[in-house]
């Protein structure tokens, strides 16, 4: 981790960081599929969502990850509005940081938010995504999901396809996944994505048959429906025709494929249904799954300094 | 200074003399031999194998890692490494035996039960070790003991097995000072 | 104030000149080059010859360059309106302390100086200030909203030296086209903030690697020449003078270069900042490098230094635009644009020189000499005899290290913070009056 900071981005891990934190998350699922669903490992420890932007389900699998490892956990969401009150976001976070939390749990619009709150709290931060810039647990918990199916990352085929340009998903996924040596392509409308994102070493293509030929990973990004309102493409009707994953478009990959989405879906749109119901190749309860644990692992990695246990 | 207290001759006969104490006294079958991570799993396999051998009753083992239970982990758990926890049984009114290498404070025998407890609601929890050291910080006993061994507060104890790759099996002490 | 400058390097490119000698100022005028053999030197005074009852104070300027008073036509002084961030006494007295003895002030105050109480309001508390010489630049638009004409003959002659909307481009290219046919008679320039705001409405930094990098929304560079081109076409056809603001891409610099050569009236400038740093300046979210136009490439950057030396930029400015701290200590894209810059520009634009990108007299013509031309300061920008006594001397050597605390503007946004620089604005002359006297 960025020490003492948390996780604020993939782009600041190291490919150990991101093993060790995706290693733990396995132990982690086991919790989750007992009876008794908690171990005491924070006992005590105060957890804070402090959400700038609304998002149920990430918020909700950060809460379930820090109450299966017995953490407090406050929830604080200020809809964009409250900050029209006039307080800063530094001042509100902290505010919060005079009550005492063990960690940071934060989701912004603005891209960069990180690392300005980074520099006036003590408290370590884990991102819940900040604008259009990362995701991270989302990027791991991707990761996670590939590993548990296809028992490595390195020399695979991944696929992020979608709207690449406004997609902190993607971001994360090209900054962990390049780091244990996936070979990511990204597939967009050229209005979704600039020449430039072949710089985080991803092979940036317009072409559907070029993109999901032979792809071991599949990983449809959400399109925004007001994107379309701003000229971004014309239709839902002709992005699901050109860039949209159906069942035929999947036979293109290996028989093995799996595909992800990082949710909620547009069915019919850049996902079909019956690509998204698919049980042999769609995982994408599996990344909801692997979601808490992964942030079980996140937070349990960002609280306290760690040594080894001697009992000798 | 570091010196020997078993030697690997010592070692196999205080083994073999718990898995024939186990034998004589166990309640029911199977014996579940659980054994904390890390040098506790490999004395358990050990036991598994000779109270197959002497006994013929059913016996099973298994894998605790106690990390997440340990009582400094809120504040010093951060980057301890979590391994996996591999029980493959119900452990639902079975009769455990923990197995760990040396018992000292008690603190990991309390963090191991409350795991196995939150797995399930087992018939009888007893505890085998290969050293008994003394300095209980906690009402814990083992049920079966290698070797008592007088110990300082300080010292340490360091229990070597082939199967974590040395030559010979040995237990030292190292004292600090002298 | 009668003041006797002996052993400088004048440096003056009205006159083609650069060459050592001394250089006499009385009262509020330059009196002259004189020969050492005119004057006799006591102590810290001088007297000519014959002259007994008239003493001059000698300012010893060895190995320091001796200049035309520095015009930064390009300043943001917030005052009327918000002059939290700065006002106009500490903007003369930045600008002073910075080298520049005359600055053109945009108009995007509160209100906006788009009508004649306004500039005369500014010109006077500048002048009571006693700095800096102040030159107002009035709005183009009422407002400047973009709809009607302001009222720019009473503009100029209150005293407003130029026309802008600066901070947001001319509206349209049919106000452009009307604002450029009705102040023709004039003869003074429009300054245009080239920026389609189509293009680069979403935007906060400039689109490029550096924009993936920190997944912050691009601005892509045709927002800039896309306007360019529109600003060239307008000055073509209409035959008045157009100075483009801020120009920063490499496609924008083809265009200027272009127009020139067809004999279009077009200037242009380009700031300290742009020719300074590019887009990974904005690395780790520094809003202290958040400007508009958005700080560019590498490439773009090159091209602007090539377009400095070979005459296509015709100025250096600063752009110099102060806010207060949490206005930038905010999310990136709430950040407000700019840089303070007063007080770092000579020691960055010497840079040029010392990089032998420009030669000394093109540094006094970018930084002096062109600008009066530009905004038309009669007796400014030169050292001739009977011009304004607007001289700054300058330590070319003077190495120093940027220190954003020691600013006399009220602005602190700096990215320079903390950098070494070679070279700094040593004394500033202007009226005749000495400010910010020999640094050491």
């Amino acid at each position: 981790m960025v020490s003492g900071k948390g996780i604020i981005g993939l782009k600041y891990l190291g490919k150990d960081d991101i093993e060790k934190i995706v290693e733990t998350a396995f132990s982690m699922r086991d919790i989750s599929k007992r009876s008794v669903k908690k171990v005491p490992t924070l006992r005590g420890k105060t957890v804070i969502n402090l959400f700038f932007e609304s998002s149920t389900r990430t918020k909700t699998s950060f809460e379930i990850a820090a109450k299966r490892l017995s953490a407090d956990v406050v929830n604080f969401s200020y809809a964009s509005s409250s900050t029209s009150k006039g307080e800063t976001t530094i001042d509100t976070a902290k505010n919060i940081e005079a009550m005492n939390p063990d960690v940071f749990i934060i989701r912004h619009a603005s891209s960069g938010i990180m690392e300005l709150l980074s520099r006036h709290l003590k408290t370590p931060i884990i991102s819940a995504g900040d604008g259009t810039n990362e995701h991270p647990t989302q990027g791991l918990l991707d990761i996670m999901t590939i590993r548990d199916e296809k028992k490595r990352i390195d020399g695979l085929k991944v696929v992020v396809a979608g709207d690449i340009y406004h997609s902190r998903v993607a971001r994360s996924d090209i900054y962990g996944m390049g780091k244990l040596g996936a070979k990511v392509y990204f597939f967009s409308p050229p209005t979704l994505i600039t020449e430039d994102y072949a710089s985080l070493g991803a092979r940036v293509t317009y072409d559907a048959q070029e993109a999901f030929t032979d792809a071991d990973v599949i990983i449809m990004l959400r399109i925004q429906l007001e994107r379309q309102a701003t000229g971004l493409f014309p239709s839902t009707r002709e992005y699901a025709k050109v860039f949209g994953l159906n069942e035929q478009r999947l036979k293109l990959a290996k028989p093995d494929v799996i595909v992800m989405h990082p949710g909620p879906i547009n069915r019919g749109l850049e996902l079909s249904s019956g690509v998204a119901d698919n049980k042999e190749h769609s995982r994408v309860l599996k990344q909801v799954e692997n979601g808490v644990s992964i942030r079980m692992s996140a937070i349990y990695h960002t609280i306290g300094e760690g040594h080894e246990y001697t009992d000798n | 200074m570091k010196s020997v207290i078993m030697d690997s001759t010592a070692i196999e006969r205080a083994l073999k003399r718990i898995a024939h104490e186990i034998i004589e006294k166990h309640t029911s079958v199977p014996v579940s031999l659980i054994g904390i991570r890390t040098a506790g799993v490999f004395i358990a396999s050990r036991l598994a194998e000779y109270i197959g051998q002497f006994g013929r009753i059913p016996v099973q083992t298994a894998i605790l890692d106690i990390t997440l239970y340990r009582d400094d982990a809120a504040k010093g758990a951060g980057r301890a490494i979590v391994r996996a926890t591999e029980i493959h049984f119900s452990v639902d009114n079975t009769f455990i035996i923990l197995v760990d290498d040396v018992l000292f404070t008690g603190r990991t025998v309390r963090a191991a039960m409350d795991a196995v407890i939150d797995l399930g609601r087992p018939k009888v929890i007893q505890l085998a070790v290969l050293v008994d050291r003394g300095h209980r910080e906690l009402p814990i006993k083992a049920d079966y003991t290698g070797k008592n061994i007088p110990t300082m507060d300080d010292d340490q104890i360091k229990v070597v097995l082939t199967e974590s790759g040395s030559k010979e099996d040995a237990v030292y002490v190292i004292r600090k000072g002298d | 104030m009668n003041i006797l400058i002996i052993n400088g390097l004048l440096i003056d490119p009205s006159q083609n000149m650069e060459k050592s000698g001394a250089l006499l100022i009385e009262d509020d005028r330059i009196k002259g080059i004189v020969d050492p053999a005119s004057y006799s030197i006591n102590g810290d005074t001088a007297f000519l010859k014959g002259q007994k009852d008239k003493p001059y104070t000698v300012i010893d300027a060895a190995g320091k360059w001796v200049v035309p008073g520095l015009i930064d036509m390009h300043v943001h002084f917030r005052d009327p309106g918000y002059e939290y961030k700065e006002d106009i006494i500490t903007g003369t007295m930045a600008a002073m302390s910075g080298g520049f003895t005359s600055v053109c002030a945009m108009p995007n105050t509160r209100p906006i100086n788009d009508n004649k109480t306004v500039t005369s309001y500014m010109i006077s508390k500048a002048r009571d200030a006693g700095y800096a010489n102040l030159f107002p630049i009035a709005a183009v638009s009422k407002g400047s909203g973009g709809a009607e004409l302001s009222e720019i003959y009473d503009l100029v002659d209150a005293g407003a030296v130029a026309v802008s909307d600066d901070g947001m481009p001319v509206a349209s290219a049919g106000l452009l086209r009307m604002a450029l046919l009705y102040m023709k008679p004039l003869g003074i320039p429009l300054i245009d903030h080239p920026e389609e705001l189509s293009l680069s409405k979403s935007g906060y930094m400039n689109e490029g690697v550096a924009s993936v990098k920190l997944g912050l929304n691009g601005i892509p560079q045709t927002a800039e020449s896309v306007a360019v081109a529109r600003d060239i076409m307008i000055a073509a056809e209409t035959g008045s003078r157009l100075h483009l603001a801020h120009i920063s891409t490499r496609y924008s610099i083809e265009l200027v270069r272009w127009a020139k050569k067809m004999g279009i009236p077009v200037t242009c400038e380009v700031t300290t900042n742009h020719f300074s740093l590019n887009e990974d300046a904005v690395d780790g979210y520094n809003t202290n490098a958040k400007l508009n136009p958005p700080l560019r490439s590498e490439r773009d950057r090159q091209a602007v230094l090539e377009a400095i030396s070979d005459g296509t930029i015709d100025c250096i400015v600063t752009d110099h635009a102060p806010h207060g701290h949490d206005e930038k200590e905010v999310e990136f894209d709430k950040a407000l644009n700019g840089i303070s810059g007063l007080e770092t520009s000579v020691g960055l634009s010497l840079k040029l020189v010392h990089d032998k990108i420009i030669n000394k007299k093109q540094f006094v013509q970018l930084m002096s000499y062109t600008p009066s031309v530009i905004v038309n300061l009669k007796n400014k920008g030169t050292l001739k005899t009977g011009a304004d006594a607007d001289v700054t001397i300058i330590d070319p050597d003077k190495k120093w290290v940027v220190d954003k605390n020691k600013f006399l503007s009220k602005g602190r946004n700096t990215p320079f913070h903390g950098r070494e620089l070679k070279g700094r604005a040593w004394m500033t002359i202007a009226g005749g009056k000495i400010h910010g006297n020999t640094r050491t």
